[in-house]
């Protein structure tokens, strides 16, 4: 689900319990001065020297700019800024580059110069979401409590259940937090709700849970007005902005399947009469861009409500124009078979991954999509092959 | 102008009787789907649910029920295949199995 985008990934097996002097596995970083074994680099973690560390932030976290003492140990201290590594890294991740392991080792992070009385944030240790948070926290003293969720956002893992209880309440007695605060609450972003059970981790751990605001540019308002909440900060939105920066994970993900298509194209245009051509490639390029970018950016405008409707009608209008165009410029244009073909084939795509959409929107029920693709499905997949099967007919003879 | 998706398909269910109006609901909804109504919570906007289950999960006398999943078509196009339960688990998760554990 998404917005937040789900960057998901297989669960993994995770550490268990007190975890904080174990960090997950990107060892090759965390411990530089000791010989790493390449094959199985966790049996290793109980031997790892933890002294007084509290969370090893490994060496290559530029984002560390300090260390808070306390009670227990030194705590790490991050930048409430980004620079342009974490910039570059994020459209990255954003274009799928890395995205499955950008993750910050989990544990407890300080803000400013933070005591004894200062909040706890609890976060993911999705480095996309932790960027989001600590850019907004700029001229505040808390604490910020890293989940170990796997390098998922909140939301997901959530959902997921590795945002939840049990890695919750091993994080925090783990951390020993109760030894570094006097105060005994957390703040948990509200969209990790799905995943936690307040009172359980109430009851667990001794921390009674706060949900705080969905955006973590509402933090700052939030903690200034003793924690007071207003609806629009409980409330999840779906900007044009939020939908647009979730466009290019969906165009990489066609690359695959569309490098296959061009290659079948490639090797028909051996024996078919007709070499299939620029139209046709334009054709198909275009509806896989109004499935995964024009449709999300103008998905309230359009009419209807399955995602896989307003991306056949999109389609539906963009191949009609390609249609007019081809009579246009070819003198023979297209055949009426290649014409149905075309009208059968296209849209039929662009709905397709309008449909797969649903699944970054934060909108979208289960049932719901469910009841999407009883119809979308079936209609789809006869409507591909159909329009398939006459565009090659009419390339044949 | 507001996303809305279908209307009347969504599983959620909330038994008055045993609400005793503490809030949790109306707090963790990122949908305002609840509201609070003579001292109990009742059910403003239902189509608006996307059955995350944050409400139900967070109901100290379960009295909301929910049929939660994820509301994504290519993870239940591939539960279809696999027969597992459709869970977010978007592709190209197998790369990152270079670090261990």
């Amino acid at each position: 689900m998404d917005n937040q985008n789900c960057s998901c990934t297989n669960e993994k097996k995770r550490p268990t319990a007190e975890t904080t002097e174990n960090p997950d596995c990107s060892c090759r970083e965390n411990q530089p001065d000791q010989v790493i074994n390449a094959v199985s680099c966790c049996q290793m973690l109980p031997t790892q020297p933890s002294g007084n560390t509290v969370t090893r932030a490994g060496r290559n976290a530029h984002w560390i700019i300090g260390e808070i003492d306390t009670p227990i140990g030194i705590v790490p201290v991050i930048a409430p800024s980004l620079n342009k590594k974490d910039i570059l890294d994020g459209w990255k991740v954003r274009w799928g580059i890395n995205r499955m392991n950008y993750k910050i080792n989990p544990g407890l992070y300080g803000m400013g110069s933070p005591d004894q009385d200062s909040p706890i944030l609890v976060s993911c240790n999705y480095k996309l979401s932790f960027d989001a948070l600590r850019k907004e926290l700029t001229g505040l003293n808390v604490w910020i409590l890293v989940i170990d969720t796997n390098g998922i956002n909140v939301w997901c893992a959530a959902g997921k259940g590795s945002f939840g209880i049990k890695e919750i309440v091993a994080r925090l007695i783990g951390t020993r937090l109760k030894e570094i605060v006097s105060h005994r609450k957390i703040i948990l972003p509200q969209l990790g709700a799905s995943g936690v059970k307040a009172q359980a981790v109430f009851k667990e751990s001794g921390f009674r849970v706060i949900y705080g605001p969905i955006r973590a540019r509402d933090i700052k308002a939030f903690l200034e007005a003793d924690m007071m909440i207003s609806d629009s900060m409980r409330t999840v939105s779906f900007t044009l902005y939020d939908r647009l920066v979730l466009t290019p994970i969906e165009l990489v993900g066609t690359i695959k399947q569309s490098l296959m298509i061009f290659g079948v194209l490639l090797l028909l245009n051996f024996v078919v009469k007709e070499p299939f051509g620029l139209i046709d490639v334009g054709a198909y390029v275009g509806a896989v861009l109004t499935g995964c970018v024009l449709t999300p950016v103008l998905l309230p405008v359009i009419p209807g409500r399955a995602f896989a409707f307003k991306g056949w009608l999109l389609g539906l209008m963009g191949t009609l124009a390609i249609i007019a165009f081809s009579h246009q410029t070819i003198s023979s244009g297209i055949s009426l078979v290649g014409l149905f073909g075309y009208l059968l084939i296209f849209p039929a795509i662009a709905a397709y991954y309008a449909m797969n959409f649903t699944g970054s929107s934060t909108f979208t029920s289960h049932s719901g999509v469910q009841k999407e693709m009883r119809v979308a499905v079936p209609g789809l997949l006869f409507s591909i092959g159909a329009g398939g099967l006459l565009l090659l007919i009419s390339h044949l003879f | 102008m507001k996303n809305r998706y279908f209307k009347n398909v969504v599983s959620l269910k909330l038994d008055k009787s045993r609400c005793v109006g503490c809030r949790s609901c109306l707090e963790v909804c990122p949908h305002r789907v609840f509201e609070l109504f003579e001292g109990q919570s009742r059910i403003r906007d239902k189509d608006a649910c996307m059955e995350c289950g944050a409400c139900a999960m967070n109901c100290p006398t379960d009295a909301i029920t929910v049929k939660t999943g994820v509301g994504c078509a290519s993870a239940i196009l591939k539960s279809i295949f696999t027969g597992a339960e459709p869970s977010c688990e978007c592709d190209n998760s197998h790369e990152s199995d270079s670090s261990c554990c």
